[in-house]
């Protein structure tokens, strides 16, 4: 009683807000690798980052502005590095245990139904939610 | 001098960041306690992701060898 639980997992919270190429990769990557390190992540999706968890939205990922025009350039680049799809990259950080939360008000907003989202999606939530999780984690990134 | 004898080897040659970990995690668990296993890697970053990786796990990075652009890790499972 009263006392915090030695076994207590680190908790890793990151916002991730839009969904360009170079800003979806990142949350994914630090999400993989601290579920590897034993870590429990936690990625909450929001605004424009709503659509990597879209069903097909990963595939049509573009680099930022006028750089879209290169995006498969870039795609050939990290192909050839050993860098996968970003479709992949959820599939195997859902595999690892990583949760994935889609933010309930961009859902209203653009219009988006439960139904439309990837399987890989565990819940639909708010800002109170998150922060009820973020609150308990160390680690806490808005990308 | 004890030689290392690891009793699996994972080749995470040419993959990045953050593959040779999460690769790392998933095979570690695929070996006893007390054994070792050995990493094939050509991510210069995997220099420090794993030892880092191995601290944060509790388990033992026992030997680095930095050869030609690979690097072998032995890495000992401790829990």
């Amino acid at each position: 009683m009263g006392e915090t639980p030695q076994n207590e997992k680190t908790i890793v919270a990151i916002i991730v807000s839009k969904n360009t190429l170079d800003m979806a990769y990142p949350p994914l990557i630090l999400a993989q690798t601290a579920a590897a390190m034993g870590m429990e992540a936690h990625l909450f999706f929001t605004f424009w980052g709503l659509e990597l968890i879209k069903k097909g939205g990963a595939e049509k990922a573009k680099l930022p502005g006028f750089m879209r025009f290169f995006t498969g350039m870039m795609e050939k680049k990290m192909a050839k590095v050993g860098v996968k799809p970003l479709r992949e990259m959820i599939r195997e950080a859902k595999e690892l245990g990583v949760k994935f939360h889609a933010c309930q008000t961009t859902m209203e907003v653009l219009g988006i139904k439960k139904e439309d989202l990837i399987e890989e999606v565990d819940d639909v939530m708010g800002a109170a939610s998150f922060l009820e999780i973020a609150e308990k984690a160390k680690i806490t990134l808005f990308i | 001098m004890s030689e290392i004898k690891p009793s699996k080897t994972l080749d995470v040659r040419g993959l990045m960041c953050p593959m040779p970990v999460v690769k790392l995690s998933k095979a570690i668990k695929e070996i006893e306690v007390g054994e070792i296993i050995e990493v094939l890697a050509t991510d210069p970053g995997s220099l420090t992701d794993i030892p880092a990786w191995a601290r944060r796990t509790g388990n033992e990075v026992v030997k680095v060898e930095k050869g030609e652009g690979v690097f072998k890790f032995y890495v000992k499972r401790l829990k």
